[in-house]
């Protein structure tokens, strides 16, 4: 036997899109959603509000045949897109991996809002995620005073989910304790979800899915278990793919947090900038920006959420001990930090670039020595 | 028009049947086979070489297992050569086999070899060496790429797509056999008229040639005539131009000797252009679609998860299936009939590799390229590789000899030198007809001696190295470059430098020592790094002997040297007894090596004293930041005692540590608070290793007692412990040293004029209690001579400093 759920009742007093901080997906674009529903023809799967193709669009950006602008909403491979989409579609559960910085979350919130027309079916994974956030809860003061039944269920959003047919979002799945990971194995797979107390059972209606993401470089929090791995498809989701590309990114986020903490604006940082990704990705990638020379990758993550916070403690610097000009001895000690993560083979990694890629760089004769300083 | 519409067996129209293809692609091969079943043709014409007619009824033979390719070769000149490889899903070769079975002729109408190797040479100039010179023979280049434009018209942004959609995953079978090439040829022929010839002079001969061949089979067998060949070369086929005209075409056309035979091909050399021109990136891909009966999809799928589960991924059943519909979900979402390569990448990677592309690059290599080696018959003609080798061999009057022999070289002499590249190059290409033994009597690195022995299976082991060139230089220095890649350790890669030194192929040096260079930037054990430094460094003086570029060396041994002085620090601690000896090994090696390097990069950059090695110092810096290095060994408590006393002793050769610097460290590590057993490890790094140490001790009479003071300072229990380590140090020094030091120490030390004394042992029998001056003087114009040190100005201090190093 299977229940009906109704959706959550609205609370007195809910903030409406317009004043929210920060609207969800579905709001913030409802303009663009609506366009590409109306000009998509193309046949969409059981309770998806537009065609796959269509949510490809949206995400990737495009021009529609009534021009339309579709803004880029995720810009890297389109493959990557393809494959996400089309996971959703075949009724595999989708599994977003990377490391931070790479719009995980984005991702998955935008394809939720263009799927089903809503991104806040969400789980947030944390060490103290109970059970009762993926399966349901129970409200106390009903269960006492009328026993068991539907009314004192609390639904979870992937219960809500199930039920109605739409996307569910779980964060930060490899935060989850992996008990508790393991109560979405018997959803994924039977796409049903058994309510023993009352002897019923929530089946998944068609259109459901559920997308989570997970942070690959912490597999050693929770790692999946391999009957719950094999329940979804992975997508990777890859760090920005040029140094320009990635140093747009950081000179844009460093300015946005810049004027937060009111810092003074420091335009002639930017060589600077791009000296700190050049040695990110290099490190990162094992390998020099030429191609030519390959090196070490130390243990540390290197995302460019890391090269972020890398120069806006060096602009902090400057502004404040230094004469306002981002130098290379205001970005020298970040990023020994970021590199050096473990202390003995990490330090060897970093003085070999230094030593056979570092000081032999046209140019960067400051940056050799302010490392060496901070690093002897 | 293909020439035929109804297709009624052997009953082909007036004009022969047209089959344009695409050149390894197994969707033209399946529809080569359909239309000629269905035309039945009493001669099949293809594409290629006519020259290999007589080679064609070898494709039948049990033995022939494709890939394969037909080479040709100048006879005078094996490396000027050319390749038309043939994959089984080749239309070539579908033909081949279909005519054979059918047991009508199959020719080969292309122009011939004899024109098309010597048309290469005028084409690039400096290709003598090259050994597959001709990139001319098949239309589709970057100039013009017929597919790409015929793709972009159909709106893909890949040919290589637009291909498989439209003609490889066009079901076979079903329908007209003939509509396909009819369209293609009518695609082809637009393009043509907007392009020409595409910048290709030499099409219009080649094609010229071929209508020559056309209507000379069709003469000769009516009108059952099948051609095979480019799509890109249909429409020429079908012009009607007069014979005259072609006759005067292929008129005068410059001609060498030129000689044909099957060759083994790989996968992996598919995708090289050459020959058919066409090269191929997904062989293994292609050669599925072309065996699979059907459910390609399906197929593949259980191959990639077969080849993951041996290497021990977990992937279930349950995985396939997932990987199958999320292939054919893409494609559908893609706009495509069939799931193509990307989407079953795609797949691969979302379902069985999670996301990872490690996995996923294994998939690759085994199954999208494939490891396929093809096989040719016994029968097939001899490989030029053979009769590069007996041109050599009749050159360096070197016979082969089944008799076991000596040979002596002497590599001053042009000839001797030319053996013995000759012997280096057989030996990488693993022709072990020379074996390298120690020379007796000199030393010198001008001479060689080599041990000969001609065995019979010799000649099969160069029939197999054919595939790696029709030159010996040629072939040695593809597999060169083929083995470094493929090198399991950074010693391998070493090796191999060297021998590619010793061989003398300096076209493989590049990729060797790129190898080289991302092995050493990797490897994260100091050791390995060490080992390889020495071998590199005498790669350097092998260079210098025969006169060969060696700048690309120095640099790659610069920079492991620099590797090493950043590693080998935090390498050193923590180290049990046995480890300690093989680094202090590792220490003496480096810094032989570092010195030849250093002499190398800048002379006299030893003698300015490195304050910090931080310092940019120009060039020599090497030797200076090797010395800062070992400074930091011998003040490092958690370095083991042997490392310690190593580098200092190493120090004071060099000049960098003074004499009392080298006592009060001593001191130090012999004073009662460093445990026994540490301090005879010290001393063993300090002074043992030979006659050396033994003489440092006879030489500066303070060490010695301070090593005198110490022994007997050590507790009777621990004395037994050091006892061995002692008698090792002191056991491998010569008698003479040994009785001279016996001597000293029975005299008492400290006794005679006392400090540090510069000259032989006072009070030994026979000499005087002190040097005598002027004899001394007498003697340093000599000595200055022979260490070549004519322009350093006579300076006491160095000189003694040389004479300890002489004595190492």
């Amino acid at each position: 036997m299977s229940v009906t759920v109704e959706p959550m009742p609205v609370e007195t007093g809910e903030t409406t899109p317009a004043q929210a901080l920060r609207p969800h997906a579905e709001d913030a674009f409802a303009g663009e959603l609506a366009a590409l529903a109306a000009q998509d023809d193309r046949p969409r799967p059981a309770r998806w509000k537009l065609s796959p193709w269509a949510v490809a669009t949206y995400l990737l950006g495009g021009t529609l045949p009534d021009g339309t602008v579709i803004s880029p909403k995720y810009v890297g491979p389109r493959r990557i897109v393809e494959v996400a989409v089309t996971t959703l579609a075949t009724d595999r559960a989708l599994l977003l991996l990377g490391v931070p910085g790479t719009a995980k979350t984005w991702v998955s919130e935008h394809l939720a809002a263009a799927v089903s027309g809503d991104s806040t079916l969400l789980v947030q994974g944390t060490a103290g995620t109970p059970e009762e956030a993926i399966r349901y809860g129970w409200n106390y003061a009903q269960l006492l005073a009328n026993g068991p039944s539907r009314d004192a269920l609390v639904p979870s959003p992937v219960m809500r989910a199930m039920a109605e047919g739409m996307t569910a979002r779980v964060e930060e799945l490899t935060r989850i304790p992996a008990d508790v990971q393991d109560t979405l194995i018997t959803i994924l797979s039977e796409k049903t979800l058994p309510i023993p107390e009352l002897g019923q059972e929530v089946q998944a209606v068609r259109g459901f899915n559920l997308i989570a993401t997970a942070n690959d470089r912490d597999r050693g929090v929770n790692d999946l278990s391999s009957a719950l791995r094999r329940r979804f498809n992975t997508v990777v989701l890859p760090l920005p793919e040029s140094v320009e590309a990635e140093v747009d990114i950081v000179s844009r986020r460093v300015d946005q947090i810049g004027r937060s903490l009111d810092l003074p604006a420091v335009p002639e940082g930017i060589d600077e900038i791009r000296r700190v990704v050049t040695v990110f990705r290099e490190l990162r990638d094992g390998v020099t920006a030429d191609g030519r020379t390959k090196i070490k990758s130390p243990s540390g993550t290197l995302s460019t959420a890391e090269a972020i916070s890398v120069v806006t403690n060096g602009l902090a610097l400057a502004a404040h001990f230094g004469d306002g000009v981002l130098r290379a001895g205001d970005v020298a000690a970040g990023i020994l930090g970021a590199v050096v993560r473990d202390p003995a083979a990490d330090r060897v990694v970093w003085q070999e670039y230094l030593e056979a890629v570092v000081r032999e760089r046209d140019g960067w004769t400051d940056f050799y020595r302010a490392c060496r300083e901070v690093s002897a | 028009m293909t020439g035929i519409d109804g297709g009624e067996g052997g009953a082909i129209g007036g004009e022969p049947l047209l089959l344009g293809v695409r050149h390894h692609g197994p969707g033209s091969a399946r529809a080569v086979r359909a239309a000629l079943d269905a035309a039945r043709p009493r001669v099949v014409l293809i594409e290629g070489p006519p020259e290999a007619d007589a080679l064609i009824p070898l494709a039948a033979d049990a033995d022939m297992r494709p890939p394969v390719a037909l080479l040709a070769h100048a006879v005078d000149e094996p490396g000027r050569s050319a390749f038309w490889p043939l994959a089984e899903f080749s239309p070539e070769w579908v033909a081949m086999r279909w005519a054979l079975e059918q047991e009508i002729p199959a020719r080969f109408i292309d122009w011939p070899a004899t024109h098309s190797l010597v048309w290469g040479r005028d084409a690039e100039a400096e290709g003598a060496g090259s050994s597959d010179g001709t990139e001319d023979a098949d239309p589709i280049d970057v100039r013009v790429d017929p597919l790409a434009v015929l793709a972009e018209t159909a709106g893909y942004d890949d040919p290589e797509r637009w291909w498989e959609d439209v003609v490889e995953h066009r079901g076979g079978g079903t329908g007209d056999v003939f509509g396909p090439f009819l369209a293609l040829e009518e695609a082809m022929g637009a393009l043509r008229e907007t392009y020409g010839h595409g910048g290709h002079d030499k099409d219009l001969v080649r094609e010229a040639y071929m209508r020559l061949q056309v209507r000379a089979a069709q003469r000769e067998f009516g009108a059952g005539v099948a051609v095979v060949c480019g799509a890109w070369h249909v429409p020429a086929l079908r012009q009607k131009a007069s014979v005259a005209a072609d006759r005067a075409l292929v008129k005068g056309l410059p001609k060498v000797k030129a000689d044909m035979t099957w060759v083994p091909w790989t996968h992996r050399r598919l995708s090289r252009v050459s020959g058919y021109g066409a090269g191929i990136d997904s062989p293994g891909w292609y050669g599925h679609l072309f065996a699979a009966p059907d459910r390609p999809i399906e197929r593949w799928m259980t191959k990639v998860a077969g080849l993951l589960r041996a290497e021990d991924r977990l992937v279930s059943s349950a995985h396939v299936i997932e990987a199958v519909r999320l292939a054919e979900t893409l494609a559908a979402m893609r706009g495509r009939p069939l799931a193509g390569l990307s989407e079953t990448t795609d797949a691969v990677r979302a379902v069985m590799c999670e996301g990872s592309d490690v996995p996923l690059s294994l998939v690759h290599d085994r199954l999208v390229v494939g490891d396929v080696l093809g096989e040719v018959p016994q029968g097939a003609p001899a490989v030029p590789l053979q009769r590069d080798l007996d041109r050599v061999q009749r050159r360096l009057r070197l016979k082969p000899e089944a008799l076991e022999r000596e040979l002596e070289l002497d590599l001053r002499k042009e000839i001797d030198a030319g053996r013995s590249r000759l012997l280096h190059r057989l030996r990488l290409l693993g022709v072990a007809w020379g074996e390298p033994v120690a020379s007796r009597g000199s030393t010198g690195t001008f001479r060689e001696t080599w041990r000969l022995r001609w065995e019979p299976e010799l000649a099969v082991r160069v029939a197999e190295a054919g595939v790696w060139g029709t030159t010996v230089p040629a072939a040695a220095t593809a597999r060169a470059e083929a083995d470094a890649v493929g090198a399991p350790s950074l010693a391998d890669v070493t090796a191999l430098a060297e021998r590619c030194l010793l061989a003398e192929l300096p076209d493989a040096l590049p990729v060797v020592m790129q190898v080289l260079a991302d092995r050493a930037a990797l490897d994260t054990d100091v050791g390995h790094l060490a080992q390889a430094l020495p071998a590199l460094v005498r790669s350097l003086r092998y260079g210098d002997v025969r006169g060969t570029d060696t700048h690309a060396l120095t640099e790659v041994a610069e920079g492991l040297a620099e590797r090493i002085f950043v590693g080998l620090p935090p390498a050193c601690a923590a180290l049990d007894a046995d480890a300690a000896e093989e680094i202090r090994r590792h220490v003496d090696a480096v810094h032989g090596a570092v010195g030849l390097l250093g002499d190398a990069a800048a002379a006299g950059g030893a003698s300015v004293p490195a304050t910090d090695g931080a310092e940019r110092t120009p060039g020599g810096s090497l030797r200076a930041r090797w010395h800062s290095v070992l400074r930091v060994l011998c003040g490092r408590e958690s370095v083991p005692g042997v490392i310690r006393g190593r580098a200092v002793r190493l120090l004071l050769d060099d000049g960098e540590l003074g004499q009392d610097e080298a006592a009060r460290l001593m001191g130090l590590v012999l004073s009662p608070g460093t445990p026994p057993a540490d301090a005879a490890a010290w001393i063993e790094g300090f002074v043992g290793g030979g006659a050396g140490g033994g003489m440092l001790l006879v030489h500066d009479e303070r060490l010695l007692g301070l090593v005198d003071t110490w022994l007997t300072g050590v507790p009777a229990d621990a004395f037994t412990d050091v006892l061995p380590l002692l008698r090792r140090t002191f056991s491998a020094y010569e008698a003479g040293v040994r009785r001279t030091l016996g001597e000293l120490v029975r005299r008492g030390p400290g006794e005679g004029s006392g400090g540090r004394q510069a000259g032989g042992g006072a009070g030994l029998p026979g000499f005087a209690a002190d040097l005598d001056a002027a004899r001394a003087d007498a003697v340093l114009p000599v000595v200055r001579l022979l260490l070549g040190l004519d322009d350093v100005p006579g300076h006491r201090g160095a000189d003694d400093n040389d004479l300890a190093g002489v004595g190492r």
